[in-house]
């Protein structure tokens, strides 16, 4: 391919904090019964009420921006982005213009390394439903837009990447990465069908070699779930090198994702820049930090999934691709990690253990205790555990005994592997697990 | 005498000692309102039950008495339209947290009282509901923005009254009416619940009979509120603490006798601050930034968060549509959004937030050498009714002298410092301090007051 993707995301992620952003209404916009419940003066925007900044969502932002290795603003401020939408009861959203929390960070990727360009904290907008009701009896339904503010001053983080995303498969990892650390952190629930987290994609094209970003960007939007954000890059790709190969320049332009075609859709041409008159908020005191409390909230970091799934590797002598699945979240990961640590000390083989977990062979759930697991894992394999001393005590004393057969295991005869097992299981006396005595005898073989 | 011409202090005195009951206080009012506020307007819309209320709170540290409550102040029950046709019939759900403390400490709102439209203006003519007049001499203007407020203690229509001013809409329109005007620090006072004007120089304060009554109103509604980010972390003081008090060896600074459209004013005033310097003040003139660059700075800025302000005006949860916005509401959105647009904004709004920073040092500068600066709080007397029509930066002009010191936050105090025997027109002094300091400017307030003769309630 002549052409090579120039590609960069914009994602917003709703926090999980218990109020909202800049009132003390319940932020729950999914799980409330009723429309326009968790309102307020403040978040309805009714005249004389103010915002109050939850702390909460902001220390969140920061810890979510030191996971991405962002450094951060000590000084940082919000600013009004003003535009009318119904949807925006204020006619501005309060969000940050030119000193967001984090900047400069990044998250590496199979493909490479993608910078975080910037992190920052906005409120969310109420939600728009578009209806036909029967709005004045005349038994004929009209068309009507309701408004649901329970959504209105939610906090939103957006996380916005430079433009280093090569591929639709790097884009999704990103994303899907993303999402763990945010899991990871208890920061966001990141629920996308129902739009707790959305992506927004910048793709345009360049010719292969060149450096410099191209002179137009494709925005896509409205694409809720990382299959689609593949798919939607894909078509793009498709698209694009198309009109650049008729010598044309993709028009730059806001697209629509249709899921169910797998193609975008011109939604509006982008003519100018839109003019938000950003302001700083003077409802808002401008916020300031130490290096130490940032240091603080570093502490509260907890392990994250890429430096865990190593650990796991290395600790628990299980292959990679079964600790990245142990690692998926977190409570998982504490789970299994909880049963781990018997297993080793009972020296039971983890990745046979991990095998018979993962693939269903052992019925489990993870509020069980870890002890109940691993008898059932016993007895399922039809073993007996055995203190790792007690058996290289065993195998030392076979191997002793029958010097010959090491010497020919030595010479290239592995065939006796077999014979020393059966000697060893016989001076045991016990039901074990034969690969992991197996496991043993080879580690001490070699150190004959 | 009659008793709604009492002050707050004289009416808890009396109260106390049993020589009058709140029925004689509030039935001598409502006599003087039905005489009074279908000519000069004042009133936009009064609480019937409010001799009611005021029995169930006769306890309390303002005893039930009636106060007047400037019409941006979101009232639970009480219309708010902040003299908008845009807010016309508006039930405001909650309460400001001002009025919900004066409530607390035992206030009455007696009526909800006429202003400029959106506070834009100095005038009270801008009022979607008609102009104010100034019942010192009805042929001229009260003032504003809080006009009606400050008309209501000149004509004696409520014992004390609640205003709010963003630089001069305290303290001119109380200058215009004889009365005295308290505009506390930026940040001293809850805006939760006022209408927004200019949020970042926004300032709820007591317009008042005399200094010690702004005292006392002051201290039931002022400190710290949680609902307000840029309110003050810090306990408000006693403010009745810093009167009475020696202003011996104070060093007093006059501000802007260089400004040639005032001299007439400042000549008077000059000559008035020999009472000071008789108490054993030092008073002498201090050279200060020119206060003309300041008309500008608070324009372009108070523009700027006026067009953001009000953007939540659509008519889509409450209120009616933008159609009913008057002229000068239209002209600041429309000013206001020009500032803030790409390209436009570092000539106007970023410069005007530099100039901002360079009267602040301005004033530290000053303040290493004086305790308590002064000026005319106004250029001239009360204009006459119909005035403003014609000129859309009316109020700038004439809240020349206190720009520059609201943009920066300082607190001050208006007292009346001249009366014009022929028009019984008043002229106003203002003393300004320090942020936080408004101890100072009550002190020497104060002390002016009581030396001096213009106070019309001390000087019966």
């Amino acid at each position: 391919m002549p052409y090579k993707l120039v590609c960069g995301l914009e994602v917003h992620a709703e926090l999980k904090t218990k109020s909202k952003m800049f009132c003390s209404c319940k932020n729950d916009p999914f799980g409330a019964e009723k429309p326009n419940i968790h309102t307020c003066p403040v978040c309805l925007g009714m005249p004389g009420a103010l915002p109050v900044a939850n702390r909460q969502a902001i220390e969140w932002t920061i810890k979510l921006g030191l996971a991405l290795n962002c450094k951060i603003n000590l000084f940082s401020k919000f600013d009004r982005k003003n535009y009318f939408y119904p949807d925006l009861p204020k006619g501005y959203q309060i969000s940050q213009y030119d000193i967001p929390f984090c900047y400069d960070g990044y998250l590496e990727t199979k493909e490479g390394r993608i910078g975080i360009h910037r992190i920052h904290l906005e409120e969310d907008t109420a939600k728009l439903s578009h209806q036909e009701i029967d709005l004045d009896g005349d038994n004929k339904l009209e068309k009507t837009t309701l408004i649901d503010f329970n959504r209105s001053s939610v906090p939103l983080v957006e996380i916005v990447t430079e433009p280093d995303i090569v591929s639709a498969t790097q884009a999704k990892e990103y994303g899907q990465k993303l999402r763990q650390i945010m899991r990871y952190l208890d920061i966001a629930n990141c629920d996308m069908e129902k739009g707790g987290m959305r992506l927004e994609a910048n793709i345009s094209l360049r010719r292969e070699g060149k450096n410099e970003l191209p002179d137009y960007k494709v925005e896509c939007k409205n694409i809720n779930s990382f299959k689609f954000l593949e798919s939607a890059i894909n078509y793009e790709i498709a698209r694009q090198t198309e009109i650049l190969q008729n010598g044309s320049k993709p028009v730059q332009e806001t697209r629509g994702y249709n899921s169910s075609t797998g193609k975008t859709f011109s939604q509006r041409t982008k003519e100018d820049a839109a003019d938000y008159r950003y302001f700083p908020d003077p409802d808002l005191p401008p916020i300031e930090f130490t290096a130490e409390e940032i240091e603080k909230i570093r502490a509260t970091l907890p392990e994250l999934p890429e430096v865990k799934t190593t650990r796991f590797v290395k600790t628990y002598s299980i292959n990679e691709k079964l600790a990245k699945e142990l690692t998926i979240n977190k409570q998982k990961s504490e789970f299994f990690e909880e049963i781990l640590k018997i297993a080793q000390k009972e020296n039971l083989d983890c990745q046979k253990l991990i095998n018979n977990l993962l693939n269903k062979k052992i019925a489990f759930t993870l509020t069980d205790k870890p002890e109940e697991v691993l008898k059932k894992f016993k007895e399922n394999s039809n073993s007996e555990s055995i203190d790792r001393e007690e058996l290289q005590t065993a195998i030392n004393k076979v191997l002793d005994h029958h010097q010959d057969a090491v010497a020919k295991y030595q010479a290239g005869k592995t065939a006796v592997i077999g014979f020393l097992l059966g000697q060893i299981m016989r001076e045991l006396n016990k039901k074990l697990d034969v690969a992991l005595v197996k496991k043993e005898l080879i580690a001490l073989l070699k150190k004959n | 005498m009659k008793l709604n011409e009492l002050t707050l202090k004289e009416s808890i005195d009396a109260l106390d000692k049993k020589e009058v009951t709140l029925e004689e206080i509030y039935s001598d009012l409502d006599t003087a309102y039905q005489k009074k506020n279908k000519e000069l307007n004042i009133y936009l819309s009064v609480d019937t039950d409010a001799l009611k209320k005021a029995k169930e709170n006769q306890d309390k540290p303002l005893r039930g008495l009636p106060i007047a409550v400037k019409d941006n102040f979101c009232t639970k029950g009480l219309p708010t339209t902040a003299s908008s046709k845009v807010l016309d019939g508006f039930l405001p759900q909650y309460e400001s947290t001002v009025t919900k403390r004066l409530k607390a400490n035992g206030g009455v709102i007696y009526g909800k009282t006429n202003m400029d439209a959106w506070a834009h203006g100095s005038s009270t003519e801008t009022s979607d509901y008609g102009r104010t007049l100034n019942p010192r001499n009805p042929k001229h203007l009260p003032g504003g923005s809080s006009g009606g407020s400050a008309a209501a203690i000149a004509a004696d229509l409520a014992i004390a009254a609640i205003g709010s001013e963003t630089a001069g809409s305290i303290r001119q329109p109380a200058a215009w009416c004889g009365a005295v005007g308290l505009k506390p620090t930026y940040g001293r006072v809850s805006r939760f619940g006022v209408v927004a004007m200019a949020s970042s120089t926004d300032s709820p304060g007591p317009i008042t009979k005399t200094v010690e009554d702004a005292c006392i109103l002051l201290n039931t509604f002022a400190g710290p509120d949680e609902k307000d980010g840029t309110s003050n972390q810090e306990k408000a003081p006693d403010f009745t603490n810093f009167l009475g008090q020696s202003i011996k060896g104070m060093k007093i600074g006059v501000i802007y006798q260089d400004v040639k459209e005032i001299t007439e004013t400042n000549q008077k005033l000059l000559q008035e601050l020999n009472i000071l310097k008789e108490m054993g003040a030092q008073v002498e003139i201090a050279k200060a930034m020119d206060p003309h660059q300041a008309i500008g700075v608070y324009t372009v800025v108070q523009r700027a968060e006026v067009s953001s302000n009000l953007a939540r005006y659509d008519g889509i949860r409450y209120g009616h549509d933008r159609s009913k916005f008057g002229n000068e509401g239209k002209r600041r959105i429309m000013l206001g959004t020009f500032t803030l647009t790409k390209g436009y904004a570092d000539r106007y709004y970023n410069l005007a937030q530099k100039v901002r920073t360079l009267y602040l040092n301005n004033f530290k500068e000053l303040f290493k050498k004086y305790d308590v600066l002064v000026s005319p709080t106004s250029p001239s007397f009360a204009k006459e009714v119909g005035a403003s029509a014609s000129s859309p930066m009316f109020g700038e002009l004439e809240d020349m002298l206190l720009e520059a010191s609201s943009i920066v936050g300082l607190p001050g105090a208006g007292v009346p410092f001249y009366r014009d025997e022929k028009t019984n027109l008043y002229l106003g002094a203002n003393f300004i301090a320090p942020m936080w300091r408004e101890d100072l400017v009550i002190k020497v307030a104060d002390a002016f007051e009581k030396n001096s003769k213009w106070n019309s309630w001390r000087n019966k």
